[in-house]
């Protein structure tokens, strides 16, 4: 096999909340042009983990390498220079804005610290066309808004900034089927583009149908990293409610 | 026609349509209510509370309060005083008088922000310690200001108009830029929107805080510059409950308590109106205890309004 570098190294790491133990010597890679899901059940330490590559939190222990390169993640804005963008679980966008003010927020265009409102507003109009969003107005609300144009929205700016690596937080947890089949489309699409894409959800149909390969995780361990068809759902399940991997000697790669 | 709906959408809109309707019966009630003098009057008096209620409508915009508005003009006020009374220029005397408001106000906002203290109960303290401060620093005496600078600012006119009501003028013009047109405005409106989603987004949350509070304490300076000026004297104990007020223009002004919505110049147009209250309601021999009934139950009024309308919308 050729040297691939991974766009994501996540080595040794380890969170505690005071006494609470979130996350013990946790490893995760992320390759371009791969879907990689990171499963396990509430309080297993996923969002802990993707908070921390987000820089929303910050590791107790261990190094996390960007392009091979080490990374000093200490905020959600050294995250975003590093090409790394979140789309949250619960809708993050400010329902008392525009669209384009969502779009920008915490990195406006501006000159001299006054908003340049017609370039935002026209790139953001460009932005959401490219993405097949419609949306009633780019001066109404958010809030007023589908749950379904909001998440679009979300994407929209997850991926305007020049992204390599893209964190989904259960982004169809709160979507009807159509919208979530339009998420998904988008997300091939994103793929393509060598973006790589770290998928954390529980719905275990839509995991094995549309990852690469699975991060399980128990208790804030790593309890196995594989490719998704290595396994059937079945025994997915299972390695995520007892916590054990289950050994493969045959066909599948041994962990 | 669309046009007129955006119109009606803006709270301005219906809060001055409020204000017009008030001074229109109080000219009717009262002919001396439209008088030149009683304007200029009514001018002066709202110069103090509108100031103020400025720097207060961007904090409530962004989800804190400021009850230590008050003090913190008292100390800036009595720092004049004190400055003058000690031989400094009236010019340097200003600037010290409102440095000690953009001090107080950066305490305010670090207390907040790296302390983890809320707002009301920050600023809580600050409007005991400014005012005990102010206590201190001049034994509760007031001193007296005869410096030309601020008998120009407190009885001076400038085309007719009372200087006071030129500062008013001038802080909500910078303050409706700020709020607007500027990154840090549209941060105040994210802040008090969902300050989590601001942060996950990367805006420097703590850092704009600070930056909120210090222009309210600014602009808590700006006020005891005209309160000087009006008074001619620094009396430490000045302005007690003015905070109240100021917090009062900006909730008639129709700026939602909750944070993120609302426009800052609502608060002008919502001080005018308490004012307005005040003043007709003398020159028509009412008694004080009743505008203090009817002011309250303005307020209350006031947000019943808001609600409704953002029920029906």
């Amino acid at each position: 096999m050729t040297e691939i570098i991974p766009l994501v190294e996540m080595h040794h790491i380890s969170k505690h909340f005071g006494g609470l133990q979130a996350l013990t010597d946790v490893h995760l890679d992320l390759y371009p042009g791969e879907v990689l899901g990171v499963l396990g059940h509430n309080g297993a330490g996923k969002s802990t983990l993707i908070k921390i590559l987000a820089g929303a939190e910050m590791p107790n222990e261990g190094s996390i390498f960007v392009n091979g390169h080490e990374a000093h993640i200490g905020n959600p804005n050294d995250a975003r220079d590093l090409g790394i963008e979140t789309i949250y679980q619960e809708l993050a966008l400010c329902g008392n804005l525009s669209a384009p003010a969502n779009l920008f927020m915490g990195r406006e265009l501006q000159k001299w610290g006054f908003l340049r409102k017609r370039a935002m507003r026209d790139e953001a109009d460009k932005a959401l066309s490219r993405l097949n969003i419609r949306i009633k107005s780019l001066d109404a609300e958010v809030q007023s808004m589908s749950g379904g144009q909001r998440q679009s929205i979300s994407i929209a700016r997850a991926v305007h900034f020049d992204t390599k690596i893209l964190i989904m937080d259960e982004p169809t947890a709160a979507l009807g089927m159509e919208e979530s089949k339009k998420v998904m489309d988008l997300i091939v699409e994103l793929k393509k583009r060598g973006l790589g894409i770290i998928w954390i959800s529980h719905d275990i149909h839509e995991v094995y149908n549309f990852t690469d390969r699975i991060a399980i995780l128990n208790g804030g361990r790593n309890v196995i990293t594989a490719g998704t068809r290595e396994f059937s759902q079945d025994e997915i399940v299972s390695m995520i409610i007892s916590g054990k991997a289950i050994e493969r000697d045959a066909g599948g790669v041994a962990q | 026609m669309k046009s007129i709906e955006r119109l009606k959408s803006q709270p301005l809109t219906w809060i001055i349509l409020v204000a017009l309707a008030l001074m229109l019966t109080l000219s009717f009630a009262s002919p001396y209510f439209m008088t030149l003098g009683n304007m200029t009057n009514l001018m002066k008096q709202v110069s103090i509370v509108a100031i103020l209620a400025a720097g207060q409508g961007i904090v409530i915009i962004s989800g804190g309060i400021d009850l230590s508005v008050g003090s913190v003009l008292a100390l800036s006020a009595v720092t004049i005083g004190w400055l003058i009374e000690a031989g400094v220029p009236s010019g340097l005397a200003t600037i010290g008088g409102l440095a000690v408001g953009t001090l107080a106000g950066w305490i305010n906002g670090m207390v907040i922000t790296r302390g983890r203290i809320p707002p009301f109960i920050a600023t809580l303290g600050m409007l005991g310690i400014a005012r005990g401060v102010a206590l201190v620093i001049t034994n509760g005496v007031s001193y007296q200001v005869l410096d030309p600078l601020f008998l120009f600012i407190g009885n001076s006119k400038l085309a007719g108009l009372p200087i006071p009501l030129f500062f008013v003028i001038g802080v909500y013009a910078v303050i409706c830029v700020m709020m607007h047109l500027t990154v840090l405005g549209r941060h105040v409106y994210a802040i008090g929107g969902d300050e989590r989603v601001a942060r996950l987004e990367g805006i420097p949350v703590d850092r704009q805080k600070v930056k909120i509070y210090m222009l309210c304490g600014f602009l808590s300076g700006v006020a005891a510059v005209v309160l000087v000026g009006r008074l001619a004297a620094t009396p430490p104990s000045v302005a007690e409950g003015i905070e109240l007020q100021a917090i009062a223009a900006v909730i008639i002004g129709g700026v939602s308590f909750a944070g993120g919505r609302g426009i800052v110049a609502t608060a002008l147009v919502g001080a005018l109106i308490m004012a307005m209250i005040t003043n007709g309601l003398n020159i028509l021999g009412i008694s004080s205890f009743y505008q203090q009934v009817l002011i309250g139950m303005v307020i209350i009024a006031a947000v019943w309004l808001d609600n409704l309308k953002s029920r029906s919308g």
